[in-house]
């Protein structure tokens, strides 16, 4: 019943919210870890999305499916970025971002 | 026999020449005398045997040429390297070789202990040589060729003693001077070339062609080739206006300047005129201005001898004087008087130079005859043959220079060319003659000695090889004369009568009157010992007067003893002009040719620079100007570029809101 | 064998050594002298050996070397030498060996210096022999390149400006020449081929000449054309002044061989081409060649007489004598050629000596200014006495060969221009006048005690002027062979461009 009263806006809602939360947090830490975080919050955000399309518009699981590859990816993907992350830190000693300008043109 | 062996004459004194500059200098002084003195009288031998040899042929075929070899050959121009023998020449060689041979002797002795002893030998001996290739040659070439060695010996011998300066620029202006001569000479012989060929056909430089077609050439051309030679001559024989170079080319040797610069080298001019005379019997005009010029020279020198104070100098003015005499002779048409001169001069001037030469070899070189008198006492077989010398060109009868010197003024006076003026100033030359021989000779003789001790103990007689050539001249100055006797003693001119076929061809002096010939000759023996009387009085009785009359004129005593200025005028006329035109020409040429030169590379410069200057700002500037654009749009845009992929993400991010603002409003 | 190739072998022995050199390493002085030595040695006697067996009385080219050598345009190879070109053979022979040895205190890059030096032989050597004109040509260029760093590397104080100066001069000339040679080859058809042709002795004759280069205008600019290339070789006044600063600042084997060899070059030029290819314009433009050879002359004796500097004094004087050349060839007599030819010759044994003799003295006083010596005489003798020889033969003196040159000059001019000759026989005074002066000044007077102890000429630099002395003395007293050399081919000049 009570599953049945919250509506698909309120999935989007949440979903934009969490994404919103995500995009503040990698615009605006300085730590890269905590840029990570932000990161997974907007892919989660999306799975969010996912699952309720899935829910309340498609007839299949094709949206849910979706959804677990891209955990599994994200998984790999926050690994990668670990790994660089403390590659990074190991030559300069800081994981700063404001510090980590060598690509300035 | 000897017509064959004429080229030995010239070319054994060549041998000797060769011999001693090559090798001179590793030999004995005994061995450079052999060679020298040897030479040298090997020829005059081999003269005295032409001389007999011609004089045993007929008149008429006293006259042949000995070819050696072609020495020039283009086609049918052809100049042979050949000896002519006539009785001009073989007078000619018997002076030069004969003089020649004495004067080496007396050298011998003068130049003992010189350091360069050898070369001045073959310096001596390449003269006698070319002096004798002068009097040989066979044609007008062939005795530039002889004309220019000895110009070249006379100034290689000028400045001998080249250490001091002043003999070095001697030698030059003699060289200088004659050059000078040489132009008129060539340009004379040039024209005489062209103007015969233009007209014949034949191409030659050969006496004998000219001779035979000469009749041809108008007078005009005549008149000027032979002036133009006679400048020739004045450059070689010291007449005005180009006698200066013979009084500063004294700084030599004197038996440089008894053999070169009095009795041959310097006559060569006379003798060119001699042996032209078919060209100037031709060429009255020309005649004239001979006799003109050798009078006045003949005048003028004798009034600077007046006052000179230098034994040589007194002499070489004497020197240029008697040339004037000779030039007198052969320009009023007497050939053989002129050439008569030449020998007797030839004699008694060499013997009066060597004389000074001994006087100065006494003296330990002093030259100033204020400072010697009375050596003759310690100078016995000097100041009696130096005395026979003075007696021969004062002109005391009896003597050489009697007898040639009045030939000549006798001719002058009857001759057309000639005339009163020219006998006149023959004359008045005479009577200075007299008396600057004779002062010259009281002075450094006799009276009381005026050097100093130390000189004055070093005086004594000169060796025999010294003395001897004296004594021989002495003998010839006084004996010679006899050997032309003018017609008035009743005899024949022995000498005019060898000489004759020479001048055959030319004209006759007109018949002068048996009377008016003794007058001439009493005036001229009357002027002789008023000249010698004159001076004995100024300067062995009443000694105080040279002095006074020299106070009394003081300008023209002035301008006598600065030879009247003519040194100063050519040196600031024409030295100076030609200083001044070598400057300017060469500034022409560094600035004006050199300058457009350098201007066209300047301009060339220039250009290229404007060239370049375009090509960087208009053309490369477009290419840089694009290129600049992107660089400094590249420099703005780069400032996106932080770096910090936060700041990318917020670009994005406001690219997507804006994005999406533009599609969902 | 050796004959059928004589020229050729006395072109290219040089190059030999010019090969050999550059395989030398450079340190080894010694070999790369001597190797210049051998191979100018052996050129000079196939010269002698030249002149030994040709016969001079044909006066046409002996010894003719012709091959197709870039076929597309008719080039040849076209060697072949006459009565005009055989002296200047010999002289080049002579002067290119001789000068070996005055390049021996050369001291820096000798192997640059001794190859370049042999490269300028073989170039002299074809100028002289080439009958092609593009072969011509290359030699002529061929001889601007080691010449303009043979000064401009080895030279004195300003060897650069003097070497450009005078690279940019000679090559202005020759840009006018290439445009007449190509003038003459557009024009031009062999009558053998049909086809255009460079061969010299084929466009000597008029009718192998296409209209268009028989319009009077056309050959007159092309015959000044060509004059300006050769005048500035000669140098004619007023093209001169490249060459006393050339020769200033040149070492003296350089000197030696651009007034003996070069300078010759431009009036052999005029001999053997302008004369023949356009004999109206020589004949029509001859007085202005006789006026222009009256100005070298006496102005040239003029400003010598101006200069401190003892070589340029001499560059000076050549620039006299070479008016005497002009002023022979422009009478277009038998007499005047045959002067002007041997006052070449003669100019080129004369100054060449002349040069010899002040690298001598700057060798060891490291200076040239004529008012810094005084009384050399008295410490040289030798010295003073071989220069007072090359001097009086230099001012004409009769017995030397100098003489024999001027005066030919002046009797083959004096009848077509009289006046002229007698203006420039005013040269003779001045001539006297500043070798005379320069030698008073240079050798007479008292010795300066600076220079005591001044070393005496030397063997090595005796026997460089030794042969020159005696070859000035030789055509002195006996110039006949000269004459019989070269006379059969003057006269066929003459026949094509007399009058």
């Amino acid at each position: 019943m009570l599953l049945s009263t919250i509506t698909l806006s309120d999935y989007l809602v949440l979903s934009g919210l969490l994404f919103s939360i995500g995009v503040f947090g990698v615009l605006t830490r300085k730590n890269a870890i905590a840029v990570l975080m932000g990161i997974e919050l907007m892919l989660n955000a999306a799975n969010i999305n996912l699952v309720a399309f899935s829910k309340f518009i498609d007839t299949g699981l094709n949206g849910q499916i979706f959804a677990l590859f891209s955990i599994v990816i994200a998984a790999a993907e926050v690994a990668v970025a670990l790994a660089i992350v403390i590659s990074i830190y190991k030559t300069t000693r800081t994981i700063d971002l404001d510090k980590e300008d060598t690509l300035k043109g | 026999m000897i017509e064959h062996y004429i080229w030995l004459i010239p070319f054994l004194p060549l041998i000797g020449a060769a011999t001693n500059l090559l090798i001179g200098k590793k030999l004995p002084h005994a061995a450079v005398n052999i060679i020298a003195v040897g030479s040298i009288t090997l020829s005059f031998v081999l003269s005295v045997i032409t001389y007999v040899h011609l004089v045993s042929l007929p008149v008429e075929q006293r006259h042949f040429v000995d070819v050696v070899y072609t020495w020039i050959g283009l086609g049918s121009f052809q100049v042979n390297l050949s000896f002519l023998v006539d009785p001009l020449s073989t007078v000619m060689i018997l002076i030069v070789s004969g003089v020649g041979s004495v004067i080496h002797l007396y050298s011998v002795g003068y130049m003992h202990g010189d350091k360069r002893y050898s070369r001045y030998f073959g310096f001596l001996n390449l003269f006698a040589f070319a002096m004798l290739l002068l009097v040989l040659s066979n044609s007008i070439l062939l005795m530039f060729v002889g004309w220019e060695g000895v110009g070249l010996c006379s100034y290689l011998l000028i400045g001998f003693w080249f250490e001091k300066i002043e003999n070095a620029r001697a030698g030059m202006k003699a060289f200088v001077v004659n050059r000078i001569g040489d132009f008129g000479f060539i340009v004379g012989f040039l024209l005489l070339f062209t103007a015969i060929g233009m007209k014949t056909g034949t191409w030659s430089l050969d006496y004998g062609t000219i001779k035979s077609s000469i009749a041809i050439v108008p007078t005009a051309i005549l008149t000027t080739v032979g002036i133009l030679l006679f400048v020739g001559a004045t450059g070689k024989s010291a007449q005005i206006p180009l006698y200066i170079w013979l009084p500063d080319a004294m700084a030599g040797p004197t038996p440089v300047s008894a053999l070169i610069h009095a009795a041959t080298m310097v006559t060569a001019g006379v003798y060119m005129v001699a042996r032209m005379n078919f060209l100037y019997v031709l060429a009255p005009d020309a005649l004239r201005v001979i006799a003109i010029v050798g009078a006045l020279t003949a005048f003028f020198a004798a009034t600077i001898g007046l006052v000179q104070n230098d034994i040589k100098k007194v002499l070489a003015y004497s020197t240029v004087s008697q040339l004037g005499y000779m030039f007198i002779g052969v320009g009023v048409g007497a050939f053989s008087a002129g050439i008569f001169h030449l020998m007797t001069h030839a004699f008694f001037k060499a013997l009066l130079f060597l004389g000074s030469g001994s006087v100065i070899h006494a003296m330990s070189g002093e030259q100033d005859i204020r400072k010697m008198g009375g050596l003759a006492k310690k100078l016995p077989i000097t100041t009696a043959t130096f005395l026979i010398g003075t007696l021969a060109i004062t002109g005391v009868p009896g003597f050489a220079g009697f007898f040639s010197k009045d030939d000549i003024l006798y001719s002058a006076y009857i001759s057309p060319y000639g005339g009163k003026f020219i006998w006149l100033l023959g004359l008045m030359g005479a009577l200075l003659t007299a008396f600057y021989m004779t002062r010259l000779v009281i002075l450094t003789f006799f009276g009381k000695p005026r050097m100093d001790h130390h000189t004055a103990e070093h005086v004594h007689e000169s060796p025999k090889t010294m003395t001897i050539p004296l004594m021989i001249l002495a003998v010839l100055s006084a004996v010679g004369g006899y050997l032309g006797m003018p017609g008035a003693f009743g005899v024949h001119n022995v000498f005019a009568q060898f000489l004759e076929p020479v001048f055959a061809s030319g004209f006759k002096l007109p018949e002068g009157s048996l009377s008016l010939e003794w007058i001439l000759m009493g005036i001229s023996v009357l002027a002789a010992f008023s000249g010698i009387g004159v001076a004995y009085y100024f300067y062995a009785v009443n000694t105080e007067l040279p002095a006074k009359t020299a106070e009394r004129f003081k300008t023209a005593y002035t301008w006598l003893l600065n030879k009247y200025y003519v040194d100063e005028f050519y040196l600031k006329y024409i030295v100076g002009g030609v200083m001044k035109l070598k400057d300017l020409l060469s500034l022409f040429d560094s600035g004006i040719i050199d300058g457009a030169v350098n201007g066209t590379a300047k301009l060339g410069k220039k250009l290229s620079d404007f060239d370049g200057a375009f090509d960087r700002v208009v053309v490369d500037g477009a290419v840089n100007a694009v290129g600049d654009g992107v660089v400094s749009a590249g420099g703005v845009l780069r400032k996106l570029q932080t770096g910090l992929v936060q700041n990318y993400l917020i670009f994005a991010i406001v690219g997507i809101a804006l994005l999406l603002s533009f599609v969902l409003l | 064998m050796l004959s059928n190739y004589l020229l050729s072998w006395i072109v290219f022995t040089p190059m030999i050594g010019f090969i050999l050199v550059l395989l030398m390493p450079r340190d080894k002085v010694a070999w790369i002298r001597w190797t210049a030595a051998v191979f100018t040695f052996i050129p000079m006697i196939l010269s002698f050996y030249l002149y030994a067996i040709m016969n001079p009385s044909d006066g046409g080219f002996q010894f003719i070397e012709k091959y197709s050598w870039i076929s597309a345009f008719n080039i040849q190879y076209y060697l072949g030498i006459d009565g005009i070109s055989a002296p200047m053979v010999i002289l080049t022979g002579l002067l290119g060996f001789l000068s070996v040895f005055a390049s021996w205190n050369i001291n820096k890059a000798h192997k640059a210096y001794f190859a370049l030096y042999l490269l300028l032989v073989t170039a002299m050597f074809g100028v002289f022999m080439s009958l092609d004109f593009f072969l011509f040509y290359i030699f002529w260029e061929l001889m601007l390149f080691p010449m303009y760093f043979l000064i401009g590397i080895w030279g004195g104080p300003r060897r650069e400006y003097a070497a450009i100066k005078f690279f940019l001069y000679t090559l202005a000339g020759s840009v006018l020449m290439l445009v007449v040679i190509l003038a003459f080859y557009f024009n031009s058809t062999d009558p053998s081929t049909g086809r255009h042709t460079f061969d010299i002795v084929t466009l000597m004759n008029q009718a192998n000449q296409g209209p268009f280069i028989k319009e009077f205008w056309i050959r007159l600019a092309m015959y000044i054309a060509l004059f300006i290339g050769f005048a500035i070789k000669v140098p004619v006044f007023p093209f001169h002044t490249w060459l006393p600063d050339a020769h200033v600042e040149a070492p003296t084997a350089i000197s030696v061989i651009l007034a003996g060899v070069l300078l010759k070059m431009g009036a052999y030029g005029l001999m053997r081409i302008s004369f023949p290819l356009l004999p109206d314009m020589a004949r029509y433009t001859a007085i202005g060649l006789a006026i222009l050879g009256l100005i070298n002359i006496v102005y040239g004796a003029l400003v010598a007489m101006a200069q401190t500097d003892f070589k340029k004094m001499i560059a000076y004087s050549s620039v006299s004598h070479m008016g005497f050349v002009i002023l022979g060839l422009s009478s277009m007599t038998f007499i005047g050629f045959n002067g002007a030819l041997m006052q070449m010759f003669n100019h080129g044994i004369i100054t060449g000596m002349l040069f010899l003799l002040v690298g001598v003295i700057y060798d060891r006083a490291h200076h040239r200014d004529l008012n810094g010596f005084g009384g050399l005489a008295t410490y040289m003798p030798i010295y003073a006495g071989i220069t007072s020889l090359a001097f009086m033969g230099s001012l004409g003196l009769p017995g030397l060969s100098g003489f024999i040159g001027e005066i030919l000059v002046f009797l083959g001019s004096i009848k077509v221009y009289p006046v002229i000759v007698i203006i420039s026989a005013t040269g003779v005074i001045f001539t006297a006048a500043y070798f005379l002066w320069a030698y008073q000044r240079v050798f007479l007077g008292a010795a300066n005690e600076k220079y005591k102890g001044i070393a005496e000429i030397n063997g090595r630099e005796l026997f460089t002027l030794i042969p020159l002395v005696l070859i000035a003395l030789f055509f002195g007293v006996y110039p006949v062979p000269f004459f019989n050399l070269v006379g059969p081919s003057l006269s066929k000049l003459l026949m094509m461009v007399g009058h």
